[in-house]
Order: structure tokens, then sequence, then C-alpha cells
């Protein structure tokens, strides 16, 4: 499990979790998990073309990456939001399809983009890999404040000259170039999955951003790495595997919350005191009682 | 005349069976799927309807390892998907986009469990493909009565409680203060998608049957206001792009650069594309004259994609 073949996919995956952590918790806050399904699987399409053409598959994903971002964007100022990204989704899935047509010899390459292959990541790609994820940490960096700003007080925000619109598409920008840097490596399901599970595990357990962002980025780390181990030793596929992890740790997390609540009636209410401003929609999420 | 029919539609088109099967299957699922997507739209939850259809892949991929139908597979699942984001909170603004993602992601590890199963034991790779991104032309004759039974079935559901679905869609308090069961609803909706997404997956496959529920309902409704028009209108638009696209992908078997026709569901995604771009450019001419006879610059602004209840409607 740890010999020298090995030794890249820990690395890569690592790094693929440390990112997903980071920009999930962003991606749940923000209640943009449509897009931040959209945009890494449609860069799929942008994978098959630059197949089709012999460039780089970097390329190709980043180009529709980038592209899916700004036409969401685009889009979603001139109709609905989920409208925009689902219409935007399908085109480039489209466009992929017709790519994919075209290349015969690409049909197995399909379902490893789309699920994800890690057991097999050559070195090069970790040195522009580690590049991309660090440009994603940077950039996430210089919009926390007014990410955070826009996503819990919009009020706040737009009077302190914030513009909402600008904030998402550097936001939807972030994920397609962390999209870039993972897909080829893991997949779409993976990166999804990274990005949804283990953020929305961590904001049941924890209201401050840091901390949450922390724990998000933990488990999505336990997460890769039990899924790799798991899909090592069985050789299933390792996106069955961090697909249905992610699901069970957010089911047991709430398990865990509703419990706690049960435990705390009778509490008084200024327990949770500043800190419900972020958690005040997650705890109403869990269902009373249960 | 002749020479023009030529031209359009490559010999042999209307002679060929597949083609005749594919002509039927896309015009019922386009119209159920533009009546039932009205509401997504409206509802917001194109997200939601993305997710039943593609963790429909998981089903469709199960039944390929059992031997069955996938259009079983698809709506099995899918109704299960459904069941499992209500009980996630789907019902919940702010919980819906997690639960919808939660279970979008545990569907895709199944679809990836069972695909790469499918593809060991048969040792054929094209499946992942033919489900992921459909084909029109081979849907199964023996399928045909079915999925004209589950269609009809799917739009009288609909027809039924269309006022309930409508009131508790553009207002859950009023609706709920005159007694509509909003959450039964909600409910019922959702196994309605499932239902409408299963179908337009047997035909452009899981990942882009979004576009036939979500594009020419959204379409429709930045053409007209009333919900009863724009389901109709989208019927109109989607099996407009779904025949637009069997006769273009048929006559592509000519073109370059390879000696097999282009994929039909590409041509269909793109009609709708096509059509929801061309919208947006026709509600701004209409609105930019409207405004011009009223004299009222203040009025451009306004959204026009805003359904209202009418009062043929309430």
């Amino acid at each position: 499990m740890f010999s020298s073949f090995m030794v890249n996919t820990w690395i890569a995956a690592s790094m693929v979790a440390v990112i997903a952590g980071v920009v999930g918790f962003f991606v749940v806050l923000r209640g943009s998990a449509f897009a931040a399904h959209a945009i890494p699987h449609g860069s799929f399409g942008g994978a098959a073309g630059a197949v089709l053409l012999g460039v780089n598959t970097i390329l190709g994903l980043g180009i529709f990456a980038v592209g899916g971002a700004l036409g969401i964007g685009w889009l979603s100022r001139r109709g609905r939001h989920d409208v925009a990204t689902a219409l935007a989704l399908v085109l480039m899935l489209g466009l992929g399809s017709l790519f994919l047509s075209f290349s015969v010899e690409y049909a197995g390459a399909v379902y490893s983009l789309l699920f994800g292959e890690v057991l097999g990541v050559p070195s090069d790609d970790l040195l522009p890999m580690a590049g991309l994820g660090i440009a994603c940490i940077l950039a996430i960096a210089v919009l926390y404040r007014p990410l955070l700003l826009t996503s819990i007080t919009p009020e706040v925000a737009e009077a302190r000259g914030v513009r909402p619109g600008r904030i998402e598409t550097g936001f939807l920008l972030v994920v397609a170039l962390a999209s870039t840097m993972t897909v080829p490596v893991v997949g779409v399901l993976l990166m999804f999955s990274l990005m949804i599970g283990p953020a929305a595990t961590a904001r049941s357990f924890t209201s401050s951003p840091l901390p949450a962002i922390a724990l998000s980025v933990a488990i999505a780390l336990i997460i890769v790495w039990f899924g790799i181990a798991i899909a090592y030793v069985t050789n299933y596929p390792v996106g069955f595997f961090v697909g249905t992890l992610g699901a069970l740790s957010y089911g047991s997390a709430r398990v865990w919350a509703a419990r706690r609540r049960s435990r705390r009636v009778g509490a008084s209410p200024g327990d949770d005191g500043p800190r419900l401003q972020l958690t005040a929609p997650l705890l109403r999420a869990a269902p009373p009682g249960r | 005349m002749s020479q023009l029919l030529n031209a359009l539609f490559a010999t042999g088109f209307f002679a060929s069976a597949p083609v005749r099967a594919a002509v039927v299957v896309g015009a019922v699922v386009a119209v159920v799927t533009g009546a039932v997507g009205v509401f997504t739209v409206i509802r917001s939850q194109a997200f939601a309807g993305h997710a039943l259809g593609e963790v429909g892949s998981a089903g469709g991929s199960l039944a390929f390892l059992s031997g069955t139908n996938p259009l079983w597979g698809y709506m099995g699942v899918a109704v299960i998907a459904a069941g499992l984001m209500e009980v996630l909170g789907v019902h919940r603004p702010r919980a819906r986009d997690v639960a919808t993602g939660l279970v979008l992601g545990a569907g895709l590890g199944f679809a990836a469990l069972f695909l790469y199963l499918d593809t060991t034991s048969t040792s054929t790779t094209g499946v992942t493909v033919t489900i992921l991104f459909g084909s029109l032309f081979t849907i199964s004759q023996p399928m045909l009565p079915t999925i004209v039974v589950l269609s009809a079935v799917a739009l009288v559901v609909i027809a039924s409680c269309y006022r309930m679905l409508l009131l508790s869609s553009l207002s859950p308090e009023l609706a709920a203060v005159r007694g509509v069961p909003v959450r039964a609803v909600a409910i019922a909706y959702l196994v309605i998608m499932a239902v409408a997404v299963s179908l337009a997956a047997e035909t452009i496959g899981t990942i882009l049957a979004t576009a036939l529920l979500v594009g020419p309902p959204a379409t429709a409704l930045r053409l007209t206001k009333r919900p009863g028009g724009a389901m109709v209108l989208a019927g109109l638009i989607g099996v407009a792009a779904v025949w637009i696209g069997i006769v273009l992908a048929y006559d592509s078997f000519y073109w370059p650069p390879v000696d097999h026709g282009w994929p039909v569901s590409f041509f269909v995604v793109a009609m709708v594309f096509v059509f929801y771009l061309g919208s947006g450019a026709v509600a701004s001419l209409v609105r930019a004259r409207r405004d011009r006879r009223v004299g009222d610059p203040s009025a451009m602004g306004e959204s026009g994609c805003e359904p209202h209840v009418d009062a043929d409607a309430a």
C-alpha cells in the first residue's frame, strides 16, 4: 500500500483533500453546491476536447472550467442562477459527448476522468498540482473577508462597498482553478464529494470559520486516506468509497448534533451566544427532537 | 420541393425504424419534461432535478448488470434519491443545497461502483458512455408502450394537482392558509420530477437529462408569464429541439470528421441552448418595444421571467 508507485497517489490525494476542504467550506456556506458540481463536471468536456486535439488535458480542463465559471456568471446576470448553471453544465457536457464520439480510443479514459483513477499518478503531475493548489489557497486568503461577509451578512457587505457579483465570479474562478488541478488526478466525482461532505460535516460541529475550515480539511484527509486504503485492498473504485464516506460522515454528524441538542433541552438558549450567527441555519436544519 | 426535402433529410430518414421510434419517444418525453420542468424552474429546483437525473446513472448501470432495461434503474434510484433528499431536508431553503449535494455525491459513488462492475464483467467500455450521454437511436422498440404510459401518468398527475402545485410553488404561506398540504405536494413533485428526468435520461442520457427538464421550461417562462401557457410552450420547444436534433444527427452521418454520425444528444442540448439564448433576445426586444410604447424607461429593469398567478390561474 505504501510501495513506491503509491507514494505519488498519497501525496496527490492529500493535496486534493486540503484544497477541497478549504474551498468546500465556502461552497457549503454560500450554497453554491450546484456550481461546485457543474464546473468540475463540465470541465470534463474540455478534457475530451484536449485528447481529441492531442494537447495537454490540463489545458482543456482549465479552459472549460474557467469558461464555465464565467459562463455561469454571465448567464446568471440575465436569468435564474440555477437555470444558468444547469444550462452551462449540459452545454459543456454535450460538447464533451461530441468530442468523445470523434475519438474512438478514449472510451476507457471517460470513466477515470469522471470517477477518478488515483491509483497511478505520474510524478510530473505533482509539481503543477502543487502550484495550482497554492494559487487556490492564496486566492481564498485574499477573498477571505469579502467571501465571509457576502455569505453571512450581504447587507453589511454591500454597505461596505463589496460587490457581491464580483465576489461570486471570483469565487467561481477559484472553484475552476481547484477543478483544473484536481479533476485529472481524482476525477469529477471525488472532487465534488470532497467539497460537500467534509465541509457540511465540519459545519455541524463548529460555527466559527477558521476551526470549521481546519476540521473540514481534516475530515477530507481522513476520508480520502480511508478511501484509497479500502480501494487498494478491495480493488473497487475509490470514487465509491469517497462518495459514500462523505455522505456517511455528514449523516453521523447530524445524528450526533441532534442527540446533543435533545440532551441540552431546557438549557438557556443564550449558551450559543454570539456564535449563533453562523450556526443558526445549520442548527435549524437538524430535525427537531430526533 | 422534393429537392429541398432531400437536402434537409438525408435519404432513408422516413423509412428508418430507429428514427421513427426516436421521433415518437423524443416527442413524448419532451412534452412531459416541458410540463414538469416549468415547476422545476419556478421552484428553483434545477439542482435537485439534475441530481435526480445523474444519480440515475447508478440505477442504469445496475440494471445493465442484471440485464433489465435501464429505464427501470434510472427511475428506481431517482425515486429513492428523491426520498433521501426529503429526509435530509431538501424542503428547508438553508439545507436544500447540502442535502441535494450529498445525495448526488453518494449516488455518483454507487454509479462508479456499478459502472466499474459493468466494465469488468462484460469487458465493454461503451456502457459508461451510453448511460451517461444516451443514444436516442438505440431505444428498444418494446419499451415504447411503457414510455408512453409512464409519460401519460406523469402528465395526469401534474394536471390533477396543477393548482395546488402552482399555489404552493408561488406562495407556500398562502397555500398553507388555504389548506394545501404543502409538504406532501413538495414530496409528490419530487417523485414526479424523478420520473420525468428518468424518461429524459432514457433519451439523452443521465447527465444531459437536465437539458430537457430545465432548458425548454426556462425558455418558455421568458416568453410568457402564464404557467399553463408556459407548460404548453415548453413542450413545443422541447419537441422542436429533439426533432431538429434527430434530423441533424441523421444527416451528420455524411459529415466530417468521422464516418459515423455525430451524437444526437449533442444536437438536442445545442438546440435547447440556442432556444434559451434566442428567447432572451426576443424577451428583451419585446420589453424594449413595450417600454417605448408606454414611455416608461423605469420598467426596463424588470426581469420578465418571474411567473405570476394570473386571474385565470388563481
